[in-house]
């Protein structure tokens, strides 16, 4: 049984790992590596280490995404499409790269 | 197909191999130096404290946990100057006026009914952090998200860094001097002070409640810090 169910938190921590790779969106292969974070988590639940599980899933899944996530946002590589389709709706915020000095 | 998407499905692949011939071959419950055995069987009577983890990461190893603190402390450090900015400036760029757009409904609702939550969690997993699995760290980042999720919703609002800069530097401050007090009276840096207690009490271990209080407190206060810099650069 914990055989099985640690092959599939390995198999999930594996694909997701590849689809950080993969993924052609930078802020797909932040969300994919975040879910390795969780997977590694739920692994470290199955090998008994609790605290260290919960460092994984709070620090991993969560805060180094968003940190991640912003730092896209800074650099301009932040592309949802949803934010590129209201870009090109209204002209005074066509600026994809927000990078202060551009600004000035 | 690149070559340095290969190379790392390559090594991707080595590693699950890896993970899984590790796995198969773990010795579970099998002493490998006798430190672990040793350890579960001295450390409730000798720190107090149901989780054992604890006793290791502030009694044994209480020295290693500060500078982890310092690690820490000099990451945000290093991050802040890199982040930091004029806010005069901000508000004049096309960044500022894109940030003073309003959050969406789903956004706000799921703010305001997190973050009571996730501030008793956080404080629950800090202050049991010498009962349950857990501890100041854990704890910490989440007290970080969840002063961090309502700012996600007020794009004009400023966090105050003056006072989390503040709680950080007294939390840093308790945490050095409840070290020093112990190494004036038992001799040693950071020993544990006090009676070790019934484990598994709320009130035990001592002194160690304290110091995961310090540390859950100065994580806290440094990654909200941390993170509100980032979504104002």
């Amino acid at each position: 049984m914990i055989f099985w169910l640690a092959l599939l938190t390995i198999s999930i921590l594996l694909v997701a790992a590849a689809g950080v790779v993969l993924l052609r969106n930078p802020l797909s292969a932040v969300v994919a590596s975040g879910i390795v974070s969780l997977a590694l988590s739920v692994m470290f639940v199955i090998l008994r280490a609790p605290d260290v599980a919960m460092a994984e899933a709070i620090v991993g899944a969560g805060l180094s995404g968003v940190i991640f996530a912003l730092a896209l946002r800074r650099v301009g590589l932040w592309d949802v499409s949803a934010e590129i389709k209201h870009a090109a709706s209204s002209p005074s915020s066509q600026a994809p790269i927000r990078n202060k000095q551009s600004t000035e | 197909m690149k070559a340095r998407h290969i190379s790392s499905l390559l090594f991707l692949l080595g590693l699950g191999l890896l993970l899984i011939s590790i796995f198969q071959n773990l010795p579970y419950s099998n002493n490998l130096t006798g430190i672990g055995a040793n350890i579960n069987a001295q450390a409730p009577q000798q720190v107090g404290t149901a989780n054992i983890v604890t006793s290791v990461i502030l009694a044994y190893r209480g020295l290693d946990t500060l500078g982890e603190l310092l690690i820490l402390f000099t990451a945000s450090i290093a991050a802040g100057m890199v982040l930091a900015y004029n806010p005069d400036e901000l508000t004049d760029s096309v960044l500022g006026k894109q940030q003073q757009q309003p959050a969406g409904f789903i956004l706000q609702t799921a703010a305001d009914l997190l973050m009571p939550f996730l501030l008793i969690t956080g404080m629950y997993i800090i202050l049991h952090g010498h009962i349950t699995p857990g501890g100041g760290f854990q704890g910490g980042a989440i007290l970080a998200a969840a002063f961090f999720i309502p700012l996600l919703t007020l794009p004009g609002k400023r966090m105050d860094y003056q006072l989390g800069s503040l709680l950080e530097a007294l939390a840093g401050i308790s945490f050095i001097s409840i070290g020093l007090i112990a190494l004036f009276w038992k001799g040693q840096f950071l020993a544990p002070l006090g009676e070790p207690g019934v484990p598994g009490a709320l009130l035990s271990a001592g002194s160690l409640p304290l110091l995961y209080l310090a540390t859950g407190i100065k994580v806290g206060a440094e990654l909200a810090n941390l993170l509100a810099r980032l979504r104002d650069a």
